[in-house]
């Protein structure tokens, strides 16, 4: 099978601008029916400031891929390490971790919900929401601080959801496909709304999606998993600057296309 | 609103059939006291059931009051220690098993005459809903919203406060409803195990003394006392949890 992989597998573990760094990572779960191979020997890095997307079929343990980084699972074979730490209770320091869905809590409102992210950190409440609010403002929730989750769309939702993971203040963002649930012409808007945000906010980031035009669109690099057991199959890198303006003109462009193809190409083997 | 008026029908029929039933012939009003009788025994004895409404009504909120903090208390005790959980629980279940109606005069024994047995007892009955719903209700957090927490490196006290209390409460306010309703049962088996006050002794004295209008006064005024209770808990619940409107009937 023909592979684009930058880093031979001889190279050391991580250099100094890696921020995140995965090798021969190996994941296995046991079921009734025997042992599952999620993830087999894994490579990836991920430089600083860096956004490398994610893309594979379901199931293909692009999940797990995060909940590794994120330090929330431990590997059965191969390293991890973020921001040149290996053990979990570091990495879970130095990452963010956005799951699928919002998991706002429908007792807080808006603001209360991004805030959480300051709180657990000591924060009181009140100074968590002082410092919460201009993020709202600037990223388009101003309206909607006290309103509660169930009085938001799925796009204001995935937004405070963001702005939690944002709040936490750690240097990478692990992004488990943020906006898989919602309807296409809200995803594109929320992509669009991303690209923005980490344009203000420029953060490391990891993100995971089954959606070959979300990657290419955000990621400074598209690393392509097969189906199970996930492994690499092809890295493609998006030399266009970020962001990349509105969607539409950015999805219509030949280079597009043509990085399109080559995922597509990767993707169905 | 239709079903508002089901219920008001269904009462109106339930006191209809009260009504003949205990002016049927062959029925002895020693036995059975008709509404009406009822009704007049209340306007008749109105201060005396008032009065010892006041008492019974103390001991239960206080019954309640001890059971919903040893109940919260020692679900949030067995959730966060799980050895503890697995000790307890099985005694947990024992002591529901308790027939409390042989332990009341022990009671009696042990705390004297005053409050002391009636709040023990209202407490022990009341215990068990509010600790295992408020235990069920801690244990079933959403799995992924605990991994976020634990992704936000919250301490555990902080997940307990911030996302498994309140994740708790519609649970809570359940066991709660179930505590209310038997509560007053629990004050009635108080008193009749050694009181000098309260309906529960009333009923029990009219009983003796062949008053049956009066003992059935009693009943009335405290089956409305645990409709109260019970109505009172729904309330609060929908102010306190305003985010699952419509979960649990009225």
């Amino acid at each position: 099978m023909q592979t684009d992989l930058e880093a031979p597998a001889t190279e050391p573990l991580s250099s100094s601008e890696d921020a995140v760094a995965v090798s021969g990572l190996a994941r296995r779960y046991r079921t009734r029916r025997g042992e599952v191979s999620a993830l087999e020997a894994v490579d990836l890095r991920v430089r600083e400031g860096e956004v490398l997307a994610v893309v594979g079929p379901s199931g293909c343990g692009k999940s797990t891929l995060l909940e590794l980084i994120a330090g929330l699972q431990e590997p059965d074979a191969g390293t991890l390490s973020a921001l040149g730490h290996a053990a979990a209770a570091d990495r879970l320091a130095a990452c963010a971790y956005m799951p699928q869905r919002d998991l706002l809590l429908p007792w807080r409102d808006g603001l209360g919900n991004a805030a959480l992210a300051l709180e657990v950190q000591g924060v009181s409440r009140k100074e968590a929401r002082r410092r919460a609010a201009p993020l709202f403002e600037r990223f388009g929730l101003a309206e909607f601080e006290q309103s509660p989750p169930s009085e938001l769309s799925g796009g204001m939702r995935q937004r405070v959801a963001f702005l939690r993971t944002l709040l936490s203040g750690r240097p990478v963002l692990l992004l488990d496909e943020p906006f898989a649930a919602l309807d296409s012409l809200t995803r594109g808007a929320m992509q669009e709304w991303l690209a923005e945000a980490l344009a203000h906010e420029p953060r490391t980031v990891v993100l995971v999606t089954h959606d070959v035009e979300e990657a290419i669109y955000l990621g400074d690099r598209v690393a392509v998993l097969s189906p199970r057991p996930g492994r690499v199959v092809a890295e493609i890198a998006v030399p266009l600057a970020r962001p990349r303006g509105r969607r539409r003109d950015a999805i219509a462009a030949p280079a597009f296309a043509e990085l399109r193809h080559r995922a597509l190409e990767a993707l169905e083997g | 609103m239709r079903r508002w008026w089901l219920s008001v029908l269904l009462f109106a029929a339930f006191i209809g059939l009260w009504q003949l039933v205990a002016s049927l012939p062959g029925v002895d009003n020693l036995t059975l006291a008709s509404p009406a009788e009822t009704l007049r025994a209340i306007r008749h004895d109105h201060a005396l059931l008032v009065d010892n409404m006041w008492v019974t009504l103390e001991e239960v909120l206080l019954g309640l009051a001890i059971a919903v903090l040893a109940g919260a208390g020692s679900a949030i005790l067995m959730h966060l220690f799980r050895p503890l959980r697995e000790a307890a629980y099985p005694l947990l279940v024992a002591s529901q098993a308790i027939p409390i109606v042989v332990l009341a005069p022990l009671f009696v024994l042990a705390f004297d005459y005053g409050i002391g047995p009636k709040l023990a007892i209202v407490a022990l009955i009341c215990f068990f809903p509010i600790t295992v719903n408020v235990l069920d209700g801690l244990r079933s957090v959403d799995p992924e919203l605990l991994k976020l927490m634990r992704s936000l490196r919250a301490s555990r006290v902080a997940t307990l406060v911030r996302v498994e209390l309140p994740s708790s409460l519609p649970f809570f306010f359940s066991g709660l409803r179930v505590a209310a309703t038997v509560s007053v049962i629990g004050a009635v088996f108080g008193e009749w195990a050694g009181a000098d006050k309260g309906l529960g002794r009333l009923v029990l004295l009219g009983n003796n003394q062949l008053q049956t209008p009066r003992v059935y006064a009693g009943v009335v005024i405290l089956t409305l006392m645990a409709v109260a209770l019970f109505a009172l808990v729904t309330l609060v619940e929908r102010v306190a949890v305003p985010w699952k409107r419509g979960g649990s009937p009225a």
